[in-house]
């Protein structure tokens, strides 16, 4: 295809779109994150957005919301031209955004968070607290949702959370609903539930644009579709007509690549969980990973795969069975004692768990391995220096000194950094949680490629990706989970994005 | 993720979408640490300026300034145990916790001597209780900040009077003042053989500052703490037992400021409940003036023991030349004001700036 | 192509709306309004049975006196502490201003009293307009700002006073009844015990009814979720100090009046006792919950203690030590109970088990 492939719908030619975003481009210094990129939504309609991760959906949406102003482009709203220069311009805008982390007053009601600074007035400026809670309840009701509006928002789910946010966004007249992963961390029946209220919100005349990994529920929810990818848009079209396959192909806009070649030396079971359970968040967790081998642990955002990651290496405690290194039971709720056994975790959000932004290359790589360093109680800069160099150097970092702040370093290169802090302690077993997320492409296959490196040294990888293209590329073994439970298994040669993706949404019963 | 995000947990996404461009999470292309290290060496060297600017003006306004005896009597004597005690409460405040309760620790520790040593103890005795009590405190400290989770503001607040009671409880209306000479002596005498300047509690800062500084920055343990200063979570996911850091934190800081209390009462002479409760204001002002900030992470040990130097220099020079003595604390407060506005610098006039602007253009918002 | 049909599930234990979340959170925070005056009770139950003269005019004079200032300053602290703030000044204004304002009776003869109470409201509205100014425009932490000024205020307070002091007898009679006087010698309650009363309701009042004072609240709450909501956080908080100080300010010259010698130690180390009153009153110390009513019991049942304790003949050298005792209980208790209100809030509005 030479030029993105737009196709509107018959009679959506009288309608004037709601918003039209027209040649808009962002860059972040070098890294391009938008080039001419447009997108109209017409009243009335769900609008999927989906593309892989920086494919630039989440620039688009800052754009949209004010946080950031686009180097090129225009936003149009119900035709006319309008600068989004905060947060508060977007609103008047009518633009709202749902983030997949609702942020609300804990310790206020429902209704406060809904009207916090424009609560309805009675005499004398004072607060109507019964027309405030007469409104939010008819704000509630249409969109099927019973919440009582007087309730605090501690404790609320996030299913809830969301809704008090529509109400919000409801209430200040938003035309523009903008939902950003919103069903991620949803349920089955609160994503229903979701639905329902975006086609409650349809009726009304706002444009829905729905962003989300989660291909099934495009399709199910929205009329259009737009993908993304590397910073530009390929596709809108109707979803009537399309396939899953087209999308597919557009998002990722070549075939997938070749294949590891299969059947990896296995050696010995090093990492074993045993009907591993922590109550509420998963249940009955039983694999194994043998030396050699990289098992990916697949699923939807919300299934657990974290948090099982996390009670292997004693982050957080769980409640039942046990998890071996090399035959011997680990202590719960003790990272140092799986770090002793060889364990290592490269952890989801490297900004706040895998790095400390403020500390110097070297200090983070070696801070887990201090204590190896000691000499007479004390370790030296040089010492330190010395000791990350090693990994620092094969990874190929890209940096200016051992003493610059890991803040300084671009996403790809703080992966590395956090991949040789565990690297330099040779870890028997390494999880990886999104080993790629947010990394450019170059770096992006470094990484793949020196995680096949580890395991044919023997070390264990098991790699927690919601990247399909990733995890069947990289792995021997693909284990799915599904609302905290394992549903299905499947070999390297089995496997596709079909039936992971059928597994992980719960369309197909547990195959192997 | 976790299915289940707690109320009032802002993503990202949101705090970037709510602060200007110019604040965004997004990493500032390459300020490499040289360049914060250049930011840090500015505020030792400005301390350094300081100490100096302190001293010239001391010896200008009074000629007794730079005397041995005025060292000894108006700088080691008078603030050695405040010195010492800023010294656990600069790694607490750099771990992200805060311990108000130092000084009542002092406090309690000396009502103990003084009542033990009343009660016949042997003189060893009665410290090594006083010191066992000390960590006792930092104990229960640390575990009501660490297991329970309570905010250590809040808690030390608690303790720090908590502590000062139990002091008055023990001693009651009594005032014990026949401690043996050979303990009072170091009120009264210089350490021999440091030329009649340094006080007992001056030396014992002084071991003690080196001893801080090297575990702060050269031991493992003293970098764990700067990185659970700086990020509790990924302390945690590099394997260090935070928890058991803070805890330690506490115990070292009481039983430091048990030990300030058994110098206090030495060189006093006297057990009184209400010793020494007034100093944990100037250890936390002295701290922040160092350049260690409220927040956690960043900060020196340099920095700070320069920050006492300066502080006890401007004190007794100011003492010499008659300044109100009450005054003093005048001095105290603005240093510290001072300690927090200036790292701002640019960024407080713009936002002043911008401030008045809303002022005058909208009455209401 | 609907692929969620067969995996609807109703939700466990039925959708009830939330409203019996609503009573369980209610119900919990009310209690703590209700625990204060019940301990109370039991307290001047308790100390009455042992010693049966606890319940007389002098007692009660002075434990309102005592409590009426604390009551005052714990309303001001609230308002910083629920934006998520600290105001630890408050021992030196009410120095500042209980001296600078009495000493005007000496300085200008027949000085109204009405004009000395509004010098003591200025004095503190202005050390408060400066702890606001830079914690607002600055972004200092509260905590190292009044902390500093706390060290400021009291020192201009040591300086201007001197070595002197302002005595009794150049205050007049009137003034120095004020604390005591009541509307009859049967109900020892004075006048002024209800004025204050009177002032903390309409607080709560106005915190709880103006935008401004929900404003507050939500502050502490979420800072950052205030600042997208497009909340004027700087203006608010700001306000807040400057209240708190102006509050301060009336409460130093309630302390002239009360004790009638002023000296520069005047509300010395007041702050402690106001954040102990503020805490045990159930004011969370992070902000987004608590009242003023609250605060201002817990004031009440400080002094109460206090003097219960006197009254049975512990030595007033327990004092420091219980009231330290009761901030670790109170905020241990605080930090219990919003772990506990949070998880059976989650449960109730979980619709789906795992």
């Amino acid at each position: 295809m030479a030029g993105p492939d737009l196709a509107v719908s018959p009679g959506q030619g009288a309608v004037a779109p709601v918003l039209a975003v027209t040649g808009a481009s962002k860059s972040f210094g070098a890294v391009r994150a938008l080039e001419d990129v447009s997108l109209e939504l017409y009243p009335g309609e769900a609008h999927g957005l989906v593309g892989e991760n920086g494919a630039g959906k989440s620039t688009l949406v800052k754009i949209l919301a004010g946080a950031h102003h686009p180097d090129k482009g225009t936003v149009q709203v119900d035709g006319k031209e309008v600068v989004l220069s905060g947060p508060a311009a977007a609103r008047d805008a009518g633009i709202a955004v749902i983030y997949q982390e609702p942020t609300l007053f804990p310790d206020l009601t429902v209704a406060e968070n809904v009207f916090m600074g424009r609560q309805p007035l009675r005499r004398g400026r004072r607060i109507d607290a019964k027309a405030m809670h007469h409104e939010v309840v008819e704000l509630l009701g249409p969109l099927g949702v019973q919440l009582d509006p007087e309730r605090i928002a501690r404790g609320l789910s996030i299913a809830d959370q969301q809704i008090v946010e529509i109400a919000k966004a409801l209430s200040l007249q938003a035309k523009v609903i903008i939902m950003d992963e919103p069903t991620a961390a949803l349920s089955a029946y609160e994503v229903e539930r979701l639905f329902r209220v975006v086609e409650n919100l349809r009726s009304r005349g706002a444009a829905v644009l729905f962003i989300s990994h989660r291909l099934d529920e495009v399709f199910v929810l929205c009329q259009r579709v737009t993908v993304m990818r590397d910073g530009r848009r390929v596709l809108s079209r109707p979803v009537a007509g399309l396939s899953a396959d087209e999308l597919v192909r557009a998002m990722v806009g070549r075939d997938v690549e070749e294949r590891r070649e299969g059947g990896a030396q296995r050696g010995e079971v090093v990492l074993k969980a045993e009907r591993v359970t922590r109550e509420g968040v998963f249940t009955d967790i039983s694999f194994e990973v043998a030396s050699g081998e990289i098992v990916a642990l697949a699923g939807l955002v919300g299934a657990g795969r974290t948090e099982v990651a996390r009670a292997v290496f004693g982050i957080d405690r769980y409640d039942a069975g046990r998890v071996l290194v090399e035959g011997k039971a680990l202590k719960k709720g003790a990272p140092g004692v799986a770090m002793a056994a060889g364990v290592g975790l490269v952890p989801e959000d490297r900004r706040l768990q895998g790095l400390v932004m403020e500390l110097s290359i070297a200090d983070n790589v070696a801070l887990p391995s201090l204590r190896r360093l000691r000499r007479f109680g004390m370790v030296r800069r040089a010492a330190e220096n010395r000791f990350a160099s090693e990994w620092v150097t094969r990874l190929r970092v890209r940096f200016g000194r051992y003493s610059d702040a890991a803040a300084a370093l671009s996403g790809g290169n703080q992966q590395k950094v956090v991949l040789a802090k565990w690297l330099s302690r040779q870890p028997r077993v390494l999880i990886v949680d999104e080993p790629t997320r947010g990394i450019d492409v170059a770096t992006k296959s470094e990484v793949h490629r020196l995680l096949t490196e580890l395991a044919h040294n023997g070390v264990a990888v098991l790699m927690i990706s919601s990247e399909l293209p990733e995890v069947l590329r990289v792995a021997d073994r693909i284990l799915v989970m599904r609302e905290g439970r394992l549903v299905a298994e499947f070999s390297h040669d089995q496997a596709t994005e079909e039936s992971i993706v059928a597994a992980a949404t719960g369309q197909l019963e547990m195959a192997s | 993720m976790s299915s289940e995000t707690a109320v009032g947990q802002p993503g990202q996404d949101q705090v970037a979408a709510a602060l200007p461009e110019s604040a965004s999470l997004a990493p500032k292309p390459a300020v490499p640490l040289f360049g914060k290290a250049r930011v840090l060496v500015r505020w030792e060297s400005a301390l350094v300026v300081a100490l100096a600017l302190t001293i010239l003006l001391g010896a200008l306004t009074s000629r007794q300034f730079l005397t041995s005896e005025n060292i000894f009597s108006n700088v080691c004597l008078l603030y050695g145990e405040l010195a010492i005690m800023t010294l656990p409460m600069t790694l607490i405040v750099v771990s992200g916790e805060i311990d108000l309760s130092i000084a009542s620790v002092l406090a309690l520790s000396s009502s103990l001597v003084g009542y033990l040593w009343d009660q016949h103890w042997p003189m060893p005795a009665a410290i090594g209780a006083a010191l066992a009590a000390g960590l006792a405190c930092g104990a229960f400290n640390g575990v009501l900040v660490t297991r329970f989770g309570l905010p250590s503001l809040a808690v030390t607040i608690g303790t720090k009077t908590l502590y000062a009671g139990i002091a008055e409880i023990v001693l009651g209306p009594s005032i014990i003042t026949n401690f043996p000479t050979s303990y009072t002596t170091i009120g009264v005498n210089p350490v021999p053989g440091t030329h009649q300047l340094l006080s007992y509690s001056a030396l014992v800062f002084i071991v003690l500052a080196v001893a801080f500084a090297m575990l702060l920055h050269a031991t493992p343990f003293g970098r764990s703490v700067t990185a659970v200063g700086w990020n509790k979570e990924a302390a945690q996911f590099a394997g260090i037992r935070v928890k058991r850091l803070k805890t330690l934190l506490f115990m070292v800081s009481g039983l430091v400021g048990a030990m300030a209390g058994v110098l206090y009462t030495f060189r006093l002479s006297t057990s009184e409940p209400d010793n020494g409760i007034d100093l944990v204001l100037p250890v936390v002002a002295i701290v922040l003036l160092g350049g260690v900030s409220i927040f956690g992470g960043k900060g020196t040990m340099l920095g700070v023991i320069l920050a006492v130097l300066v502080y006890c220099g401007l004190q007794s020079a100011l003492l010499l030349t008659n300044f109100n003595a009450n005054a003093l604390e005048i001095v105290t407060g603005g240093l510290l004001l001072l300690s927090v506005l200036i790292p701002n610098g640019g960024e407080l006039a713009a936002r002043a700036r911008r401030f008045m602007n809303r002022y005058r253009v909208s009455g209401t918002q | 192509m609907s692929t969620f049909a067969g995996s609807l599930r109703q939700p466990a234990g039925g959708v009830d709306g939330g409203a019996s979340s609503r009573r369980l959170a209610d119900l919990i925070f009310r209690a703590r309004e209700f625990g204060i005056i019940a301990v109370l009770i039991v307290f001047v139950a308790v100390t009455t049975s042992v010693q049966p003269r606890f319940v007389n005019s002098q007692n009660i004079k002075f434990i309102f006196s005592n409590a009426v200032i604390f009551a005052l300053l714990a309303m001001g602290e609230t308002l910083v502490v629920v934006a998520r703030h600290i105001d630890i000044s408050v021992g030196s204004v009410l120095g500042l201003s209980a001296y600078l304002s009495a000493h005007l009776f000496s300085q200008v003869s027949g000085m109204p009293i009405v004009g000395v109470f509004a010098v003591g409201l200025a004095i503190g509205l202005g050390c408060g307009a400066v702890n606001g100014a830079i914690v607002a425009i600055a972004r200092v932490p509260s905590l190292v700002v009044t902390l500093a000024t706390l060290y400021i205020y009291r020192a201009l307070d040591v300086i201007i006073v001197g070595g002197g002091m302002v005595v009794a007898s150049t205050l007049p009679n009137s003034f120095l009844a004020i604390p005591s006087s009541s509307w009859s010698e049967l109900s020892s309650v004075p006048y002024l015990a209800m004025v204050i009363a009177a002032l903390v309701a309409f607080t709560a009042y106005c915190l709880r009814s103006f935008r401004s004072g929900r404003e507050l609240y939500a502050i502490g709450s979420n800072p950052d979720a205030a600042l997208l909501a497009g909340i004027p956080t700087g203006k608010r908080v700001f306000t807040a100090f400057v209240l708190s100080g102006g509050v301060a300010g009336i409460a130093g010259v309630l302390w002239a009046a009360t004790y009638g010698t002023i000296d520069s130690t005047a509300g010395y180390s007041y702050e402690l006792t106001v954040v102990a009153a503020v805490v045990v009153g159930g004011v969370n110390i992070f902000g987004g919950s608590g009242t003023v009513v609250g605060a201002a019991l817990g004031a009440l049942l400080l002094a109460t203690i206090n003097q219960a304790l006197y009254v049975l003949g512990i030595s007033s050298f327990w004092d420091p030590a219980i009231d330290g005792f009761l901030i670790v209980l109170a905020i241990s208790l605080d930090h219990w109970i919003t772990v506990r209100l949070t998880s059976a809030l989650r449960k109730r509005s979980l619709y789906h088990v795992v």
